[in-house]
């Protein structure tokens, strides 16, 4: 190898590491679910508030369904005022954020929610069996479910406000009744 | 208060660090002994400093600090003072810290050990070594920094990794890092003889000891490590050809095939281009296999966090690799080879066979660890590849290695003879024939395991007999049996010292072999007072019991086992149930013996206690694994000793 024919050496590196650079545009985190375009399981539970929680009362809104947990640092952290706002901002247009606490004790949790003043209806899920319904793995989990009941779409990790945005927006916008 | 000052004296370290590289680099073109001489100050400095935030991360932890959110990530209260310290390193951000303090120690050592004769390649390869330090605080302080704030201030932390609370946790990652770290060393003496246009043996020379001691800390890590996943993970393995371990093999191969192929070239001028190329894709590698760690892009049992430290490791990884192969291109000429091969029959065609064998068996891991980026790249599909396909590859490959083993350290430079080759290989070529033929009597019946175990006992031969002859001369000249061999272990320590860490690896192969040949394992549901058996055990239920720990649930099983050849005991696996894991965790319980471990894990149970699942194993000749690590830490320990030649 004379001449140029000598560069061709760390040429040749280039291809392997552009290969691991297409790595991050791939999504770890893009985890099927079995659930997707399913109706999503009903619950009934008890709000932190003492109210009733039902996601059959939700029919014919789009629901956000979190679970989450006090000690899940940062992920829960970073996306509860996300939730929050999302919720003010949504509310009047038929969005509903519903967080469902999992495996906590209610003193950590009731703190957690006083200290990002959440407002929107939030439960402990004291049995478990929501979570185990949903098939969560860990926290937190999210799931979007359409006016239909469906559940639309899965989300891993901390909910941000480009993926709040985009996913209620576009099933905010669907009708109710699919014939319609 | 404390994540300021971390911060702060890691920002300090950082510009410190890109003073050293630059004032060592600036240094040693302009030949001013002076600014290499503030380098040198610089490196302590940065040492302090890194001491310093390594201290303050500790000291956070000790005290519950759950402002810093690494600390609240990776402890709560529950977590016990131990697993508070090993904690610091239990996730990235901590790691690194002590990656980059490790990386600071040695580079005051290279200093301590080269300032005086102060060769020519020195401040090069001290300017490297700033450079990568430099690198390390950038992902301190910017990508991955520990000292990061947390607000609100919670009441308490997450909690450790459950699985990393176990005593292989402050060994293990210090043995890695300090392998990982170790090949940083040549690698800098290996660009500073690029840059500075001194291709000959010296790199090699002034690097042999360091490279031989990142070898054996890679070879501990790898071992302590398939150790923890046998006693804690409860699987049974030992190694799964997980990306993880993959990344920390890897170097491991192109590591060895480096340290051989250095000897080819300090005896017969040959393989410069290869030795350089070798041992900048070794240290590449390691910075791969953090790249691999740390980024997420390929899912793990071990992954850790991702984020912006992937694309940072990412880019100094191409830098890496495209300067140091540039330089390569660059003193092209000065690295062509001046010698050739005589004969196929030589060892430096054996070494070089070990070598081709060594980096073949480190491609096929790279590929198959980074083939579901491939498949996904060029088709759209997720497709991973498993443990099927890394043994089918390697095991051939790694059986050749053995042969070459017994081969290559006794067959004559540049040509052997006939006559040669009868006196050094025929008695071990019929020891190896006569094993094959014993095992297949015995009834072994996998013929791999038959020929793995004859390869062995082949390879073993030849340095015992090797051994056997040397000591006889000695006893030739009068001295006495034990202190003739002893002699020859000391004065000769790298030859023996290297034979020593070859047993090692053959007593690991034994244990490879026997377990994956021999081990028989079930899996059952008893009610209590019922009994399994396996292999000569007899395994009775007698209950469950539940107690909660300090920071854990936890329900233990009670298991009289007995075998007619010892009294009967009780064996109590366990399930630990963690609130920051959804899944329960196995605590096994085992028994070790030199012929066989039996291993218990606790599966599914009722919850009034009255009938549980249990595993149970009976793990065949395990052990040797790690009584091979010992030997190889022996032989190691002699290969590194300073050479004490006798005269004549």
């Amino acid at each position: 190898m004379k001449g140029l024919g000598r560069w061709l050496i760390p040429l040749s590196a280039v291809p392997v590491l552009a290969l691991l650079a297409y790595g991050f545009r791939l999504d770890p985190r893009a985890i099927p679910s079995p659930l997707l375009d399913r109706p999503a399981p009903a619950f009934s539970l008890t709000t932190f508030t003492g109210g009733p929680l039902a996601l059959e009362s939700y029919r014919g809104q789009v629901v956000v369904l979190n679970f989450w947990a006090s000690w899940c640092y940062p992920a829960c952290y970073d996306e509860a005022p996300v939730l929050e706002e999302g919720w003010r901002d949504w509310r009047a247009r038929g969005v509903v954020v519903i967080g469902v606490d999992i495996q906590d004790t209610e003193e950590k949790a009731r703190k957690f929610i006083t200290d990002f003043g959440l407002t929107f209806p939030n439960a402990p899920d004291t049995r478990g069996t929501v979570a185990i319904d949903y098939g969560v793995y860990g926290v937190p989990e999210t799931f979007f479910i359409d006016r239909r009941g469906h559940i639309r779409q899965k989300h891993v990790g901390a909910v941000t406000h480009q993926v709040f945005r985009a996913t209620v927006e576009r099933l905010a916008a669907e009708p109710a009744d699919p014939g319609g | 208060m404390i994540p300021e000052l971390g911060q702060g004296a890691l920002l300090a370290a950082l510009a410190l660090a890109a003073w050293g590289a630059g004032a060592a680099a600036f240094g040693a073109r302009a030949r001013r002994p002076a600014l290499v001489e503030s380098a040198q100050h610089a490196a302590l400095g940065v040492f302090g400093l890194v001491s310093l935030a390594l201290g303050l991360l500790i000291y956070a932890f000790l005290t519950f600090d759950f402002a810093v959110r690494y600390v609240a990530m990776n402890t709560n209260l529950g977590t016990p003072f131990y697993y508070r310290i090993t904690g610091v390193w239990g996730a990235l951000e901590g790691s690194i810290v002590l990656w980059g303090w490790m990386l600071c120690l040695y580079t005051l050592i290279v200093i301590l050990r080269h300032r005086e004769r102060a060769h020519e390649l020195y401040p090069w390869a001290l300017s490297v070594l700033f450079v990568v330090t430099a690198f390390f605080l950038i992902v301190m302080t910017l990508a991955a920094p520990p000292f990061a704030r947390l607000t609100p201030v919670p009441a308490d932390g997450r909690g450790l990794n459950p699985l990393l609370e176990d005593t292989g946790m402050i060994t293990h990652p210090v043995a890695l890092y300090l392998g990982f770290t170790g090949f940083t060393v040549p690698f800098a003496f290996a660009v500073a003889a690029l840059a500075a246009g001194r291709v000959g043996d010296t790199w090699i020379t002034l690097t042999r000891r360091w490279t031989i001691t990142a070898w054996y800390f890679l070879s501990l890590g790898l071992l302590i490590g398939g150790w923890w996943s046998y006693h804690v993970l409860g699987w049974g393995g030992y190694w799964a050809w997980d990306p993880v371990e993959n990344a920390a093999f890897m170097p491991w191969l192109t590591g060895t095939a480096f340290l051989h192929s250095v000897m080819i070239q300090e005896r017969r001028r040959m393989l410069k281009l290869w030795n350089v190329t070798l041992v900048i894709l070794t240290f590449a590698l390691t910075l791969f296999g953090t790249f691999l760690t740390r980024s997420g892009i390929i899912a793990s049992v071990h992954a850790f966090t991702q984020g912006a430290v992937g694309v940072v490791f990412l880019s100094f990884l191409a830098v890496v690799v495209l300067v140091s192969l540039g330089l390569l291109a660059w003193r092209w000429d000065a690295l062509r080879a001046q010698g050739e091969l005589d004969s196929v029959l030589s060892r430096e065609s054996a070494f070089l066979l070990n070598n081709l064998l060594l980096v073949a068996a480190a491609f096929t891991v790279f590929f198959g660890t980074v083939f579901p980026l491939l498949s996904e790249a060029l088709r759209g599909v997720k497709v991973s590849v498993g443990a099927p396909f890394f043994n089918q590859v390697n095991v051939p490959l790694f059986l050749a290695l053995i042969f070459l083993m017994g081969v290559g350290p006794f067959i004559a430079w540049r040509q052997a003879s006939l006559r040669h080759l009868t006196r050094n290989f025929l008695v071990p070529v019929a020891v190896g024939a006569a094993g094959a033929l014993l095992f297949a009597l015995l009834g072994v019946r996998s013929a791999l395991a038959v020929l793995t175990l004859a390869l062995t006992l082949f390879a073993a031969a030849t340095i015992a007999l090797d051994f056997g002859r040397a000591t006889r001369a000695r006893l030739g000249r009068g001295e006495r049996l034990l202190p003739a061999m002893g002699g020859l272990l000391v004065r000769r320590n790298r030859r023996y010292g290297g034979f020593v860490v070859h047993l090692g690896i053959l007593l690991i192969a034994v244990g490879i072999t026997g377990s994956q040949a021999w081990s028989v394992q079930t899996e059952t549901t008893l009610r209590v007072g019922e009994a399994a058996e396996l292999a000569g055990y007899r395994i009775r239920f007698d209950g469950l019991q539940a107690s909660e720990e300090s920071n854990h649930f936890k329900v233990t099983g009670a298991f009289t086992v007995e075998n007619g050849r010892v009294r009967p005991a009780v064996m109590q696996p366990s399930k630990k149930f963690y609130r920051q894991e959804t899944s329960p965790i196995a605590g096994v319980d085992y028994w070790i013996g030199l012929r066989e471990d039996l291993y218990l894990v606790l599966g599914d149970f009722s919850r009034d206690g009255r009938q549980a699942t249990v595993k149970v194993q009976v793990n065949r000749l395990v052990t040797w694994i790690w009584i091979g690590g010992g030997v190889l830490t022996l032989g190691a320990l002699l290969a590194i000793l300073p050479e004490r030649r006798e005269a004549g």
